[in-house]
């Protein structure tokens, strides 16, 4: 059952894929790694479960993932302007560790709030696979994994096409590449970098709900794994680069799914540290590296 | 500890640096360009250019920071770093090639930063304690009991500290905060730091920066009076001709960085390429 | 000259076991077994912290991974006991079953020791940011590793493990890391660690070869770290790899830097407030929330000291008796002064 297995990396792929993305635009803009994306990820997931949840909201599937994104992308910009703007021009460690418990602060505080317990997402989508590709394909897939394989791929390229082809994309490599001179040439940095973290989190919120609708449970510590394995996926990719983000996550889902499969279901979270700890020691900028240094 | 394989048996004679052909490039950029540079032993050589000449990039080269692509470097006619383009082989290896800073600050050249870059948060004492580290045997089991041989050493390194810092004129200063010292005081410990280690040969990167005409002359002359108190060699890179004309016995001028002249001070200053080089700035 | 040492250690030694002893006769006197262990967790914790500020406060090193090496200790000591249950109590009667604690702690420092050399060789080429997830990354490869070994008992735990880890055994264990620290600090070495802290590139300028020393803090800490292990496996009688994880990683970053990054006491105070805040205000009672708030107040504390106060209590300065009576002397004369009383 390769292909199958293939299938269920590339869906798990496209989940670290689209949560990766956000940390690529965040860490290219700001220089940070941003601990609190992957919860950023989860708390779309819950906004998700009230809006759509018939026992909330019941509002319908598109509008409940809007409502997902924005919320995330409006909780992305607070986390900045409080905890990170602050620090801008503090030791990076200072940052890290602001991030480090703004991450621990979402998860706690939604455990207080929402139990830790799983809760289970609304059926928004028929589970069974769909007979046309089972037929013809010979895997199974249903509606909700090829809503999340497409999303994942339309916003990669969407962003790519943002990132390279628009004003706004172009100031956010400026901003990226040189924060300073950016300034100089009169972007403005402060509302570049407010605007990259309502994206990135806005996406991660849009994960989160389709994380949520294909793996039908969620709960305040499900953003963590995916979060480390994204920022890995990240790393791997080559961070800055949001083709590499894209790649990264399919790498990574290929990883874990394989490990699963050939060695055993307890190693499925070490891959992501093997991973990590590889990619750091050889190359630590990554497949696809924007940003070389020429020290010696 | 100092390693010296075999000592040259004319040192006096052998130049105390020397670059052959060294070549950097960043990028498309040709930061150092076959570069062919002597110090003698007990010279004070000026190096000097327009920004963005080379000068501190050769000074990284010396050093270690920069990996050196092209030519090499000798120190007391031993080779310190060579470029990975002479070394073919070992450059695919990956495996370093010369010198590692620290390795090249314990065998004798100790440099100063443009930006000055001391240690901010610790006394001014403590900062030229660090520089004697190299000086220090004990060993981890020894500080850990605080053996007779640590109390010796560190007890002698001490009284060696505060003399130097009397000889720069810090004493009064030695036990504030290095980032708290007016900046003529700061640019003074971060040379008794270097001294600490006892340096054949200083790499000074504008030691006169920001300063006024007096507290220049004072560096100048302390610059000369600590030259011959230890028998030192001494590479500084300077923009001020003053400090330049008054100290340098020779001067070699980069530009882009390529070497366009060389010579007494006085010769140099007249020479219409080095002119013309200045003047291109504007 | 030599006799003169002889007798200063002698008096110190007398002095740490009068010290220990007051100590212990104090928690049996105030405190009731639920205090002493109390007691005992923030002697534990004390060590984690003091040991992590070495690597963060001192070298300027962030590591996140440090449970890692408080789990390789427990596992080995806690292996170690039970597979020699009778230890050197045959041989030596009771002194011997102190000696067998010391043998211990050495075997579990050790193996945390060779852990954290083999660890830290690979990770010193990245700074900063990076440097920091690649611990996080080893910590939980570690607590991945020891909850698939088998001779762990995995995900159900460990348990059976003798006890004997008493306010004594850790105290005197983190008085004796206390002392490692502080006379590391001391010397030439601690001088190199905070060059490297302060400006690592003028470091290497002057000859400090910032890789081994940034490997020997490492290594020393994970060696502490590893001790604390062996207090933890001995108190907890039954343990968990789950204990081991980012989670208490980070608890001992933040014991470091609420009492302050680079100060051995404030490391002790900083495990105080933790371990013993908690307890003592039991928030979850008082306010019948359903689960313990403390993870959610400390996440804010933590993101608000960065925001507020960076250096934590004690910034990197020591707490002493002379400190401390300067500071009442400073706090009067500035009441003083705000009442108009000039200065004698």
């Amino acid at each position: 059952m390769l292909s199958q297995q293939l299938v269920n990396a590339i869906t798990l792929g496209s989940v670290y894929a689209i949560i990766a993305l956000g940390y690529t635009l965040i860490y290219g803009v700001l220089k940070l790694i941003n601990f609190a994306h992957g919860d950023v990820f989860m708390v779309g997931a819950f906004v998700g479960l009230y809006t759509i949840s018939s026992a909330y909201l019941g509002l319908p599937f598109w509008l409940g993932i809007l409502l997902a994104m924005g919320a995330c992308a409006l909780l992305g910009i607070a986390i900045e302007r409080s905890a990170y703007r602050p620090l801008r021009s503090a030791p990076r460690l200072a940052a890290l560790i602001t991030a480090i418990g703004v991450s621990l602060f979402l998860e706690n505080s939604f455990q207080m709030a929402f139990g830790a317990q799983p809760r289970s997402y609304p059926p928004i989508f028929p589970k069974e696979p769909i007979p046309w590709i089972s037929h013809h394909l010979g895997v199974e897939m249903n509606f909700s994994q090829i809503l999340l394989i497409l999303v994942s791929a339309g916003l990669m390229i969407g962003l790519q096409a943002v990132v390279q082809g628009t004003r706004f994309g172009r100031a956010i490599r400026a901003v990226s590449f040189d924060l300073q001179t950016s300034q100089l040439m009169g972007i403005r940095t402060d509302r570049i970098i407010v605007l990259t973290f309502a994206l990135g989190s806005a996406l991660a919120g849009a994960g989160g709900v389709l994380y949520g609708a294909y793996y039908g449970s969620i709960d305040p510590t499900m953003g963590i794994m995916p979060g480390i394995k994204a920022f890995v996926a990240a790393v791997l990719g080559g961070i800055g680069s949001v083709p590499g983000a894209m790649f990264g996550g399919l790498i990574m889902g290929l990883a874990e799914v394989s490990v699963v499969q050939f060695v055993g279901s307890q190693y499925r979270d070490a891959v992501a540290f093997a991973v990590l700890i590889l990619i750091l020691l050889v190359k630590p900028t990554g497949l696809f590296a924007r940003y070389q240094s020429e020290r010696g | 500890m100092l390693e010296m394989a075999t000592e040259h048996p004319d040192k006096a004679k052998v130049p105390v640096l020397q670059s052959r052909g060294c070549s950097l490039s960043f990028g498309g950029l040709r930061a150092v360009d076959s570069l062919h540079l002597e110090v003698n032993t007990g010279e004070i050589v000026g190096l000097i250019g327009p920004n963005g000449a080379g000068k501190t990039t050769f000074f990284n080269l010396v050093c270690g920071v920069y990996r050196l692509r092209g030519g090499e470097i000798l120190f007391q006619g031993q080779t310190i770093q060579v470029g990975s383009d002479s070394s073919p082989a070992f450059s695919w290896l990956r495996k370093r090639v010369g010198l590692k800073p620290y390795q090249v600050a314990r065998l004798g050249i100790v440099r100063t930063f443009q930006n000055l870059r001391l240690f901010r948060d610790l006394s001014v004492v403590e900062n030229v304690r660090v520089g004697m580290a190299v000086r220090l045997r004990y060993g981890l089991v020894s500080s850990l009991f605080r053996s007779n041989s640590f109390i010796r050493d560190e007890e002698r390194l001490n009284e060696e500290a505060l003399a130097l810092v009397e000889r720069l004129g810090l004493s009064s200063w030695r036990n504030e905060r290095a980032g708290s010292l007016p900046y003529g005081e700061q640019r003074r410990l971060e040379l008794a730091r270097a001294l600490a280690l006892e340096p054949r040969l200083l790499l000074l990167d504008e030691p006169t920066a920001g300063m006024n005409p007096r507290e220049t002359q004072d560096v100048m002359e302390l610059i000369v009076e600590i030259r011959k108190e230890r028998n030192l060699s001494i590479l500084v890179i300077e923009h001020d001709m003053r400090v330049v004309t008054g100290i340098c016995q020779r001067v070699v001028v980069l530009d882009h960085g390529v070497k366009i002249a060389e010579g007494p001070p006085e010769t140099v200053r007249q020479d219409p390429r080095v002119i013309k080089a200045y003047l291109g700035e504007e | 000259m030599k006799g003169n040492r002889l007798a200063t250690a002698a008096i110190t030694l007398m002095a740490a076991a009068l010290f220990l002893a007051l100590l212990n006769w104090g928690a049996h006197l105030f405190f009731g077994p639920y205090g002493r262990r109390l007691l005992i967790a923030w002697g534990i914790n004390s060590l984690l912290a003091v040991s992590l500020n070495l690597v963060n406060g001192q070298t300027g090193q962030f590591s996140l991974g440090h449970a890692g090496f408080m789990a390789v200790g427990a596992y080995a000591s806690a292996l170690l006991a039970i597979s020699q249950p009778e230890g050197f109590g045959p041989f030596l009667g009771d002194t011997g079953s102190y000696l067998w604690i010391l043998a211990l702690f050495l075997a579990a420092g050790s193996a945390a020791a060779l852990v954290g050399v083999l660890v830290a060789i690979p990770i010193f080429r990245l700074r900063g940011d990076y440097l920091a997830i690649a611990t996080l990354g080893f910590g939980e490869m570690i607590f991945v590793i020891v909850l698939n070994l088998p001779a762990t008992g995995g995900a159900r735990g460990l348990g059976g493990i003798p006890e004997h880890t008493t306010v004594l055994v850790a105290f005197g264990a983190l008085l004796v890391g206390v002392v490692i620290v502080k006379n590391l600090v001391g010397s030439r070495f601690g001088r190199a660690f905070a060059s490297i802290r302060e400006d690592e590139t003028a470091a290497e300028a002057v000859g400090i070869n910032t890789t081994k020393y940034k490997v020997l803090a490492f290594t020393v800490a994970a060696f502490l770290a590893g001790v604390a292990g062996s207090l933890y496996a001995h108190h907890q009688v039954f343990m968990v790899p789950h204990s081991f994880r980012f989670m208490k990683s980070v608890e001992i970053v933040i014991m470091c830097i609420l009492g302050g990054s680079g100060s051995i006491t404030g490391a002790i105070l900083g495990a105080g407030v933790l371990t013993m805040l908690p307890e003592w205000l039991r928030l979850q009672e008082r306010f019948r929330l359903k689960v313990d708030p403390r993870m959610v107040i400390f996440s804010a504390l933590l993101v608000v000291l960065m925001l507020v106060r960076r250096q934590g209590l004690l910034g990197n300065r020591e707490l002493s008796f002379s400190s401390l009576r300067a500071a009442i002397k400073k706090l009067g004369k500035n009441t003083l002064d705000r009442k108009g009383i000039a200065d004698a």
